[in-house]
């Protein structure tokens, strides 16, 4: 019983030591980082010291583990006899960025969540990194959720060590990673609040931070700029080319789709759980051109051959072209007649018109 | 380091730094401390420390009360008449006087005039009159040693036996039953407590969200096993800490509540007890989780764990039962079935009433229970911590858990 009782004594002082160090060292980094705020505007370099400027915080992928990243062949999943994903097939290589577009309830998530393997799909086969996740790839994979969540009580820095930790990240690469990565989306100051102190926007960037803190090689996006202002959202932009850069494999899915028209290299078009249009965005976007062109000119003539139709935009005019003329023949023409031309542009539908087009014909 | 060690890790210092955690932990010290206390002032306000010899004045009609007038704490003193008697009491110099009549020795009556309200002998007087009176009358009509039985006629010493006609390793049940007893008090707060926590940290990371980026980076089952090991852990401190209080309160106790002194806690009994404990809570806990994640709130959580906490609080109510018919086939099934092992197996234990095998036969079914439901909680986890808002009905769960 002695024993006992001086091993438990032993015990419950280690564990009130630890919280009042932890509770004694949070005071006193809140206390510098408030005298920091005070006394200079922007904080000590010493802070990045490991990621000197112009050195990107992402390693790059040199040799792909495979030859895809994510290779999903006929994936179904169905949810009380609803086909939420129907015979889905999509491939995501490395250095690439796959947008994956269709209104809301379309079956983006699901699509994901298979991927991420937190459900389990009905049919098909999905290999990440070349293989079947295990557990242990999860450490290469970042996930956005479009469910966005973080624990409230506990601190950004707190959160983050823990979420870093479960991807095995850890110790001095860790702190010096989240500080790197806090900094770079303007976060730094706030690294001692508890999330639930955060405006929303703020704890998107923390979530955006969470995901690509342990330098995936495999990063989803669901819906990463739901909620974000213009400012942040080109900052997760420029993220996300970056992680291209450096040869990483990127899925984004959005409802927004011309949001994401900069950023994809090709794009699978999903509604209603079937993917409608699959492949590379300046091949989808000739294949579903209006077929007219835009001009801007001092005058244009009453009829030109082989334009069957024309709409005036104001300062331009969108010229309709029968199917056998090229826009090539049409300008030449123009020049031809001795038009003054100040812009000829073959006019290319956005993601939203080539959707709509697709829907309205399937 | 394993992730599901950090899972635990995470989730023990998040439970200690609790607030609701601390003040659980530290009440239970401070009311045992503060109760004594008031048992204390009580004790020491109602008996106001007693004038240690007291006089006691009588009047004599018999002529036979003369000698033995000093007993423990009283000193006797005669009186001629009752009005000296009384006289002397209400000057104070005696606290009561008693009238022994002529005819005592026929009747046994003796009236006692007291100014003090209770009419009763108080318990030392009363003795010390006892043997007075039974002092003179036997005098010299028999022994000093008779008379000595007389007043003394039994001092008890049991043995208990065990079947076998030998003498039970174990001589004293209620010293030792009383610590089946804490431990199931111990064990019954604590997997309510740590229930209350579970169900917390389950619907809290459901209602955050968070369990979707957990998901993408530990599997359910590490994510489960690590949250009910975390918070059991800190559910351990909790109980090491009570325990310590027990521990100190009966050392700084049981110097005025006598039965404190004689608990002896034999240590293979602890050792036992400590064993039914862990794995009793982790099956709670898994239990708790499970039921937890399928989305019940937090408000409907306690109402489960009412439910479950029932068969682990039935046993105490069966404890006499328990411990007078030990080998009943009631006794024998609460032993082996899962929820209700644990304090049963603590209260037959302390009587020396579970043989080896029962103990390993109870102990393995209880590991076999902990494991299964750590593995039905845990798919019950993955398919369910994704579905906000909507309680799937038995059936689904049913269907969901087999599918998944």
């Amino acid at each position: 019983m002695e024993t006992i009782v001086a091993v438990a004594v032993a015990v419950v002082a280690v564990v009130v030591l630890r919280l009042l160090l932890t509770r004694l060292r949070r005071e006193r980094s809140r206390r510098k980082g408030q005298a920091v705020g005070e006394s200079a505007p922007s904080p000590p370099e010493s802070e990045t010291a490991v990621f000197a400027s112009g050195e990107s915080i992402f390693a790059a992928v040199e040799r792909p583990p495979s030859e895809y990243a994510v290779e999903a062949s006929h994936v179904s999943k169905s949810f009380r006899d609803k086909k939420v994903v129907d015979d889905v097939s999509f491939t995501v290589g490395w250095g690439e960025v796959l947008g994956m577009v269709g209104p809301n309830g379309a079956g983006k998530t699901t699509t994901l969540r298979m991927l991420m393997d937190i459900i389990k799909p009905d049919s098909g086969e999905i290999r990440i990194l070349g293989e079947p996740l295990r557990e242990e790839m999860k450490n290469r994979i970042g996930y956005l959720p479009e469910e966005r969540g973080l624990y409230k009580k506990i601190t950004v820095s707190d959160s983050l060590r823990y979420l870093a930790a479960l991807k095995n990240v850890r110790g001095r690469l860790a702190n010096e990673r989240a500080e790197a990565l806090l900094k770079r989306v303007n976060m730094l100051p706030h690294k001692d609040k508890k999330v639930e102190e955060l405006s929303h926007g703020m704890g998107q960037l923390i979530q955006f931070v969470v995901t690509i803190l342990h330098d995936p090689d495999l990063v989803v996006f669901d819906e990463p700029f739901a909620a974000l202002d213009p400012v942040n959202t080109q900052l997760l932009k420029e993220f996300i080319l970056e992680l291209r850069s450096r040869g990483k494999a990127i899925v984004l899915s959005t409802h927004m789709m011309n949001q994401v028209e900069e950023l994809c290299d090709r794009v699978l078009m999903i509604n209603k759980g079937r993917a409608v249009l699959y492949g590379g965005l300046a091949e989808i976007k000739a294949r579903y051109r209006n077929n007219s062109v835009f001009v801007e000119c001092d005058r244009l003539p009453e009829s030109l051959p082989g334009v069957v139709g024309a709409k005036s935009h104001g300062r331009y005019t969108e010229l309709f072209l029968d199917g056998r003329a090229s826009p090539q023949d049409v300008l030449r023409t123009l020049l031809g007649l001795n038009v003054v031309v100040e812009r000829f542009e073959v006019s290319t539908p956005s993601l939203n018109e080539v959707f709509l087009q697709v829907v309205k014909e399937g | 380091m394993h992730k599901t060690l950090i899972v635990l890790r995470h989730e023990f210092w998040l439970a200690v730094r609790n607030r609701s955690f601390i003040i659980l932990t530290l009440a239970l010290p401070l009311l045992a401390f503060l109760g004594f206390g008031i048992y204390e002032g009580v004790q020491h306000w109602s008996h106001p420390a007693a004038p240690q010899e007291v006089q006691i004045g009588y009047v004599d009609q018999t002529g036979m009360f003369d000698e033995y007038t000093a007993q423990t704490g009283v000193t006797f003193v005669l009186y001629g008449t009752e009005e000296q008697a009384k006289d002397a009491l209400l000057a104070k110099t005696i606290e009561d006087y008693l009238v022994i009549p002529s005819d005592y020795v026929t009747t046994g009556l003796i009236t006692r005039y007291t100014l003090s309200r209770d009419v009763e002998f108080p318990a030392v007087t009363a003795g010390a009159v006892k043997d007075f009176l039974l002092s003179n009358l036997l005098a010299g009509q028999v022994s000093p040693q008779v008379l000595e039985r007389a007043e003394t006629p039994m001092l008890p010493v049991s043995v208990r036996l065990d079947k076998a006609g030998e003498i039970a390793p174990q001589q004293d049940i209620a010293s030792s039953y009383f610590v089946p007893i804490i431990f199931g008090m111990l064990f019954i707060f604590s997997i309510f407590f740590s229930s209350g926590f579970l169900f917390q940290s389950v619907t809290e990371e459901k209602e955050n969200r968070v369990m979707e980026v957990l998901l993408s980076s530990v599997s359910s089952t590490q994510l489960l096993v690590g949250k009910v090991l975390g918070l059991g852990a800190a559910g351990l401190v909790q109980i090491v800490v009570w325990l310590i209080t027990v521990k100190v309160f009966v050392a700084v106790a049981s110097g005025s509540i006598p039965l404190l002194g004689a608990i002896s806690i034999p240590a293979s009994l602890l050792g036992w007890c400590i064993v039914y404990f862990i794995l009793g809570y982790l099956l709670f806990a898994a239990l708790y989780a499970g039921v937890g994640s399928i989305g019940a709130t937090a408000r409907e959580g306690q109402g489960w764990s009412t439910i479950f906490a029932l068969p682990a609080v039935a046993p105490l109510y069966f404890s006499y039962f328990l411990v007078t018919n030990p080998e009943s086939a009631l006794a024998r099934g609460l032993t082996f079935f899962p929820l209700t092992a644990p304090v049963t197996a603590m209260v037959r234990l302390s009587i020396h009433a579970m043989s080896a095998w029962e103990i390993a036969l109870s102990l393995a079914i209880l590991a076999a229970s902990v494991a299964l439901t750590m593995w039905v909680s845990a798919k019950a986890f993955r398919v369910f911590s994704l579905m906000y808002g909507k309680r799937p009905a038995v059936r689904e769960v049913l269907r969901y858990i087999r599918e998944s």
